[in-house]
């Protein structure tokens, strides 16, 4: 065992990285429940785009093209939970489940090829000066730019939410959708876009890990990020920052753990393995207690019968 | 335009026919599914439902029914009881582990003493190890509020791990030369879950599972604690003013569920599977989630519907081998059930009807 060769400037570096597809996941999922949507399919949601990202970039090449497309899948997944939830007005919770479990093996299904193969790179960012700041540089300025995507998308939800009309109606028909019907706004479709969006993030944080944070493609490996990515939406009590916060405190876990096993520490790998979803329950303990920012309207659904 | 009517009471008709409507158009969009990997769709959808029941091989395949579809039942029953109720515990796959763990680790304890009361030790450790790990979030909700769908979700991992902890240390078999893995408890007589009659596929599990139907038919029809449940599922108003007990009520359903889960568990290492191994656990957790829902939560419902969902994995299984069809796809096959069972509830609860202009 030898603690030393923990470096924390490359652990740092490797959170943001680890932090990253929980993030994208987390806001994507923020919107919806903040429209009163309770969308459990997150977990599968990542996986259909980590398999779409990573087919269509081996495919074209193209790293980028990739993660369009691992947008495009996750939305397309989130359409049949918009079909189950707005238009067929099924329960959240078990759409969300059937949404999890279809995912889970419709990606294994387009998977089969795809094993053992290596995706192209995206390469990193370097702007010359900035990324070569020592210790800054390394952590900061020399990641992939989908990492910044999140950053930036996390400033942007929380921008919209608070400062722009399309925030406020979206928020007012998450906190009641029966006054916001009655205002005149479609209730209904702006729960689809809303829910749409969740996908595309949810599929953006899957490629992250399928084409940048692995890179390779394995059966299930998401591993349970997406049911973390709910909680962490619990953690943020629905704020933007609070979930870029936690995602990182999430990731460092991540990272901590594996460093941890990679030294040789006297705890069993199991153990450590098991720390991040250990945490997480803790973690939801802790903030349970509050659930006054929770959006009123959250998981019901929504019938305009007049 | 086409509008929805909200029925003042869901159809009785369309609860029972959705079911059957989802499994045919289920037929139908894998027929398609099949047909894209290149498959005959009715030579596949043929292999999957006629070939265990009816094929040259079905004295064979019969027996599997029982032995798939045990596990998957016990867990719905369970499942099926908190899902009425709103308490959602979709964590069975941990508590099916942690059973398998307690079951085999009760087992192993006594080797190799040949004994009566092993099996019947190993079962109570089985139920109390599910039970032990469904009451994390039973009681994390009853005295936190915390949200037990994440609890219960977020411990199937810790149990994968626990289970890869136990395989590879504390069960592991010390004549296994370093293989990871217990102990078969197939060749260990005391705590064998040996078949009742050779060849049937009838062992305590099945016969578990049966007694839970019939249990859990007592309980929702005829007991008040089966009333509360239903109340507290259909008219939570209702049931506050009724005096319903909600802490209690999650404590029953999830430890209950657990319980039923941790069984299925330990059947399932005593007989079919027989070690305790890092690969243990196959997803019956997560597809009794589909039983249940198939089965429309009603216990008998519960019963067919495990019997069609053991129906396709078996079959599942002779396809891949005969065409080859890919094991994920029968996965899919399963989760579109789901979907299709989900969506066609809408006419349960809501009459479509054509309107002449659009409303508000």
């Amino acid at each position: 065992m030898d603690l030393g060769e923990i470096n924390p400037v490359l652990l740092i570096a490797s959170l943001m990285v680890a932090a990253t597809p929980l993030l994208l996941a987390a806001i994507g999922e923020l919107v919806v429940e903040k429209a009163g949507v309770l969308n459990l399919g997150v977990e599968g949601m990542m996986i259909v785009g980590a398999i779409s990202g990573f087919s269509i970039s081996v495919e074209t090449g193209s790293p980028y093209l990739g993660f369009v497309a691992a947008a495009v899948g996750g939305a397309v997944l989130s359409l049949l939970f918009v079909l189950l939830t707005q238009v067929a007005l099924a329960n959240q919770v078990a759409s969300g489940l059937a949404l999890t479990l279809f995912g889970l093996g419709f990606s294994a299904l387009m998977g089969q090829g795809y094993v053992g193969v290596k995706p192209p790179s995206m390469g990193e960012i370097h702007i010359p000066v900035i990324s070569d700041i020592p210790v800054i540089g390394p952590i900061l300025f020399q990641h992939d730019p989908i990492l910044y995507v999140g950053i930036g998308l996390t400033a942007a939800v929380w921008a919209t939410l608070k400062y722009t009309r399309v925030g406020l109606i979206l928020r007012a028909v998450g906190e009641n959708h029966d006054a916001a019907h009655a205002l005149g706004y479609k209730v209904i479709k702006i729960r689809i876009l809303a829910i749409l969006f969740g996908g595309a993030c949810a599929g953006l944080g899957g490629a992250y890990i399928s084409l940048i944070r692995v890179p390779q493609w394995t059966e299930g490996m998401t591993a349970g990020v997406g049911w973390i990515a709910l909680a962490l939406v619990v953690f943020a009590s629905w704020k933007p920052w609070r979930a870029l916060l936690g995602a990182y405190l999430f990731g460092g876990i991540t990272v901590l753990q594996l460093n941890l096993q990679a030294a040789g520490v006297a705890i069993p790998v199991e153990y450590l393995a098991m720390s991040p979803y250990i945490i997480t329950i803790l973690v939801l303990v802790i903030l349970s207690a509050d659930k006054s920012s929770a959006p009123a309207s959250l998981g019901r659904i929504f019938h305009a019968s007049h | 335009m086409i509008v929805l009517e909200k029925r003042p009471q869901p159809s009785k008709a369309w609860s029972y026919a959705t079911p059957l409507v989802a499994v045919v158009a289920t037929m139908i969009f894998g027929g398609v599914l099949f047909a894209i990997l290149g498959k005959n769709p009715i030579e596949a959808i043929g292999t999957i439902f006629w070939e265990p029941l009816f094929g040259e091989f079905a004295f064979y395949y019969r027996p599997q029914l029982l032995v798939k579809g045990a596990p998957l039942v016990l867990i719905a029953i369970g499942l099926s009881l908190g899902f009425r109720a709103g308490i959602w515990n979709i964590g069975a796959e941990g508590q099916y582990i942690m059973g398998a763990i307690f079951g085999a680790g009760a087992g192993l304890a006594f080797y190799p003493l040949e004994a009566w009361y092993i099996f019947p030790i190993m079962v109570i450790a089985g139920a109390f190890g599910g039970w032990l790990w469904a009451m994390i979030p039973a009681f994390l909700k009853v005295r936190f509020g915390t949200n037990e769908i994440l609890v219960s979700l977020m411990l199937v991992y810790v149990a994968e791990q626990m289970l890869a902890s136990v395989s590879l240390g504390l069960l592991k078999n010390p004549e296994g030369f370093g293989f990871p893995g217990s102990r078969n408890l197939q060749s260990y007589d005391s705590a064998h879950n040996a078949e009742l009659i050779a060849g049937s596929g009838m062992h305590w599990g099945v016969v578990t599972a049966l007694i839970a139907v019939i249990f859990a038919y007592i309980l929702l029809n005829r007991h008040m604690l089966g009333f509360h449940i239903r109340l507290t599922g259909e008219a939570p108003r209702a049931a506050k003013f009724a005096g319903v007990n909600p802490a209690r009520l999650i404590l029953f359903c999830l430890g209950l569920s657990g319980a039923l889960a941790g069984l299925a568990g330990m059947f399932e290492v005593s007989g079919p599977s027989g070690v305790v191994s890092i690969d243990f656990n196959v997803g019956y957790g997560f597809t009794a989630i589909i039983v249940a829902f198939l089965g429309r939560l009603h216990p008998v419902g519960i019963l067919l519907a495990g019997g069609l969902m053991a129906l396709t994995y078996i079959g599942g299984e002779i396809a891949q081998s005969q065409l080859g069809l890919p094991a994920a796809a029968i996965q899919v096959f399963q989760g579109m059930l789901l979907f299709f069972l989900l969506a066609f509830d809408l006419l349960t609860n809501y009459r479509i009807r054509a309107a002449r202009s659009e409303v508000a």
